[in-house]
């Protein structure tokens, strides 16, 4: 019965945040315990109607095929049928993947609002921080249960608006403010790669419903489509999700959200706006399935991501930044896996990380409010005996991402490694590898120098109120045990979650040790650069020789830099030239047709002299003339009237 | 068609009256003398009216224009204040552009007048004698309607009139004695 | 004797000099009242017209002569309309010198 209804009611997760964000806004919003109370809330009833609604569809299997939709109609142009009309619809797709990610969303945010009950306590903007949240979950609820693409991309839209107000929270710091435009401008360019190639794909498809749109891509050249403009059509789909998964060249927004508050951090790039791309990529699959090259892109974007941000993150110091950077980097397997055609690794580890990577978000944020927002790692240490909660929980998450057995991010990197390895990408293998071991490493960096090694006598640090600890327990447990649902031995994962037809690797014993030797490297290699042997200063060492290496991977390989000489060199030389144009053609234009006026005003206005008899004169002059005119030129009847001349 | 010789020669004696009394309104400079031509002009237009039948109008002439218009002027020239009325009729700076189109005007509209071919309509009916019957008939039966709004602009023009050329009141200073 | 006979053209003719009369002293006369006057000159023209299509065309219909007393009708209003406007004018201006009002600009 609740299933049935969970099921069939899967509008109200969305639509429950969303009402939170009015309540509050309209009218909560001087109460501030009452309007965390009511996002909180709304989102923890979202969150067990979207399990009971899981549940319905996690006990038929017939869903994993034939997804349960139910639309309403938005809007139509043009006669039904015909082969220009348009219509679109708003709707709800239930399937596995779409369930796992509603489940995952709302579970997450659920802990990352009662965190923030706690994080945000005393900041002025208290009540409209909660009515943001509300929005942000909200949206990225709607993206998940959309039914149809172009719905899909209005809550796309929306959670990049959200981000946006997220990300800039704190207007009074400049940096907010500068790192919140960065991610709308950065988005927006994404986005609109991705509007064209929905447009493309509603003008050559002429539909936009998931369904109806995978079952027509299949026989895409019935549509008298090429193969090329699919490809064209997949690129631009996927230049979306690279702005807003954050991956290489786009991915310089994402360390910059930061700026944000923590729980911020934690939401956009643990549960919701980051995995938002893959997602997409996830539900076009369809579209990609078909294109090879576009797969290719897909696979080659992710593997270097993957590889690029973990070098960055190698060098930086600041903690939210490192896991900023960890996050890109861990997209970037998602997109991995995506583009070797297998969506059950990809979601699978987009469903590990969301546990870890919150835990670890909100892990850094507790530890930001007891240090009172200095965040640079090497000012840390030995904050383990003062936070304990805090510090254990990181230390899970640390060995879920790092990928240690049993936990969580072990069993989806290796699901992640194995298939590449199986679909025969060498080279991509290699980089998933190679990412894998400078993960571990770069994680456990910061471990140990935050959480482990000498206390730092000027920083007082006290464990965080239970509003805050209880969410890190929680999902320290899912990071402990969310892999379990896809061992490569009893994979319940790849059963549900899958593209066309179940993909099972056999467990594939070489690559899990690989994957559990780099890992475990890679931690041994930080513990004794950073904690055993931290006198002999060998990182510094280090640095010092590979100096210029060391300078471009801490300054991010100049991205930024080059994205700023860019501008400045061909946006705002362009923008010069237009402004000369603007300036000499068409101010031109614009004064010279002023100056007709002035010119012609201050000749006419001689005529213009005031006197009635004067203006009597010209009118009547004006009738004369009209009369000739029309007795000369005009049709009979007038000519009669005025004296039939003709 | 007028061809008795007597009609003919009332005709051009009216005419020359009238075109020579209109031209001295216009040239004189003594605003009365102006006004007194005018009048001349009103009376011979009258006998130009009995000359084309119309006897009727010819009394609303007389009554009209020669009585109550002209009287009004001189009136309306008298409220205005004068200390030499010699000079109170001139012309204004436009006067050449002024007989430029005048000249203009009469040629089209001779040229346009006279080559229209009028014979066609003419009809050789004659005109009824006591035309007040017919005019008072037709006024009060299928230009009933137009009538009374003459009627109607009469009263109007009547009290806009007054409104117009009434002194303003002087406004009610009774508040400002109060205070006094 | 044909040039003896008083046709219709002749009024027109009559009609048309008066008009323009008329109409050169509303253009060039300075007085308020004399423009007033040239006025009068003008709408008489063209009741003379009227009587005389009247006359020539319709006779036994009088519209000519009907429509000449609504002009008629309509002159006198705008005689009294027109003098009191003046009067206005001169009370507020002590002056009906048209060539001192040249305020019908911007």
């Amino acid at each position: 019965m609740l299933v049935e209804f969970a099921m069939m009611h899967a509008w109200l997760v969305p639509l429950l945040p969303a009402l939170a964000f009015l309540l509050i806004v309209f009218l909560t919003r001087p109460f501030e315990k009452l309007s965390s109370a009511i996002t909180v809330g709304a989102m923890a009833i979202s969150c067990v109607i979207a399990i009971f609604a899981a549940y319905g569809i996690f006990t038929n299997h017939e869903y994993a095929n034939q997804p349960l939709v139910y639309a309403a109609k938005w809007l139509s142009l043009g006669s039904s049928g015909s082969a220009d009309s348009l219509l679109v619809q708003v709707g709800v797709q239930l399937d596995p993947v779409s369930a796992m990610m509603m489940v995952m969303v709302s579970f997450i945010a659920t802990f990352i609002f009662l965190y923030s009950v706690g994080y945000m306590k005393g900041d002025p903007g208290y009540s409209v921080f909660f009515s943001y949240l509300s929005l942000f979950g909200a949206s990225m609820l709607l993206l998940v249960i959309s039914s149809n693409l172009l719905q899909m991309f209005v809550a796309w839209e929306l959670v990049g608006l959200c981000s946006y107000l997220l990300i800039g929270f704190y207007t009074h710091k400049i940096s907010a403010r500068e790192a919140a435009k960065k991610a709308f401008v950065t988005c927006r360019v994404a986005d609109f790669g991705l509007l064209l190639g929905l447009l493309a794909l509603q003008i050559t498809f002429h539909t936009l419903d998931l369904v109806e749109l995978g079952n027509r891509i299949q026989h895409f050249g019935t549509y008298g489509v090429s193969i090329g403009m699919l490809t064209l059509i997949a690129v631009l789909v996927f230049i979306g999700p690279i702005g807003k998964s954050g991956q290489f060249p786009l991915h310089v927004w994402l360390p910059d959200a930061m700026e944000g508050p923590t729980p911020v951090s934690a939401l956009i790039h643990a549960a919701t706006m980051v995995v938002a791309g893959v997602y997409l990529v996830g539900r076009t699959m369809f579209l990609f399935h078909e294109v090879e090259p576009a797969m290719q892109l897909v696979a080659v974007t992710g593997g270097f991501t993957a590889l690029f941000a973990a070098s960055i993150a190698l060098t930086q110091r600041e903690i939210k930044r490192i896991l900023a950077y960890s996050t890109v980097s861990q997209l970037g397997y998602m997109m991995l896996a995506l583009g070797v055609g297998s969506l059950g690794a990809g979601m699978f580890h987009m469903w590990t990380h969301a546990f870890f990577k919150a835990l670890m978000f909100l892990g850094a944020g507790s530890v930001l409010t007891a240090l009172h927002h200095k965040a640079d790692v090497w000012e840390m240490g030995g904050l383990i005996k003062k936070m304990p909660i805090t510090g254990w929980t990181f230390v899970i998450g640390g060995l879920a991402i790092a990928g240690i057995p049993p936990f969580a991010g072990f069993w989806s990197k290796d699901e992640i490694l194995s298939t590449t390895l199986a679909e025969g990408h060498y080279v991509l293998f290699a980089m998933a590898a190679i990412t894998a071991f400078l993960t571990a490493f770069y994680m456990w960096r910061m471990i140990f120098l935050a959480f482990f090694g000498a206390e730092k006598p000027e920083n007082h640090p006290q464990e965080s109120p239970w509003t805050m600890t209880v969410p890190l327990l929680v999902l320290a447990v899912g990071a402990i045990g969310a892999g379990w649902l896809g061992t490569p031995w009893h994979n319940l994962w790849a059963e549900w979650i899958y593209f066309g037809h179940p993909l099972h690797e056999a467990a594939n014993y070489p690559v899990m040790l690989l994957s559990i030797v780099l890992a475990v490297g890679g931690i041994y290699l930080a513990y004794t650069m950073y904690l055993k042997d931290v006198q002999k200063r060998r990182a510094q060492r280090m640095a010092a020789w590979f100096g210029p290496v060391h300078r471009m991977l801490y300054n991010k390989y100049y991205i930024d830099e080059l994205y700023l000489w860019f501008n400045h060199a061909l946006v705002d030389g362009a923008a010069r030239l237009f402004y000369l144009f603007d300036i000499y053609v068409v101010d031109g234009i614009v004064n010279g047709i002023g100056a007709i006026a002035r010119t012609s005003g201050d000749g006419l206005r001689v005529f213009q002299t005031g006197r009635l008899q004067n203006y009597a004169l010209i009118f009547f002059l004006g009738v004369l003339a009209v009369a000739v005119l029309v007795t000369l030129t005009g049709h009979d009847a007038f000519s009669q009237v005025l004296g039939g001349v003709k | 068609m007028i061809n008795s010789i007597y009609s003919v020669l009332a005709f051009y004696g009216l005419a020359t009256v009238i075109v020579v009394a209109a031209i001295l309104v216009v040239l004189m400079r003594n605003i009365m003398h102006s006004v007194l031509f005018l009048a001349v002009t009103f009376i011979a237009m009258a006998g130009m009216f009995l000359l084309l039948d119309a006897d009727f109008l010819a009394a609303v002439q007389i009554l009209v224009y020669a009585g109550a218009v002209c009287i009004m002027l001189v009136f309306a020239i008298m409220v205005i204040r004068r200390t030499d009325m010699a000079e109170t009729n001139l012309f204004n700076r436009q006067v050449l552009a002024g007989v430029g189109l005048t000249v203009l005007t009469l040629a089209l509209g001779t040229i346009f007048g006279g080559r229209t071919a009028w014979t066609q309509l003419v009809t050789h009916e004659a005109v009824p004698k006591n035309t007040v019957q017919y005019i008072g008939a037709f006024m009060l039966s299928k230009y009933v309607i137009p009538f009374e709004v003459a009627a109607l602009l009469l009263l109007v023009a009547l009290v806009g009139a007054i409104v117009l050329a009434r002194d303003e009141e002087v406004k009610d200073n009774a508040g400002t004695d109060d205070y006094s | 004797m044909p040039e003896l006979t008083i046709t219709l053209n002749h009024f027109v003719v009559l009609s048309a000099i008066l008009f323009c009369i008329g109409l050169f002293g509303v253009f060039t006369k300075r007085n308020a009242v004399a423009v007033l006057i040239c006025i009068e000159l003008m709408l008489n023209a063209v009741n003379i017209n009227l009587v005389a299509f009247s006359k020539f065309i319709t006779p036994g219909l009088f519209i000519g002569q009907i429509f000449s007393i609504f002009v008629i009708t309509v002159a006198a209003a705008e005689v009294g309309v027109g003098l009191a406007i003046i009067i206005a004018i001169y009370r507020n201006r002590l002056n009906v010198d048209l060539d001192n009002f040249d305020w019908l600009k911007w």
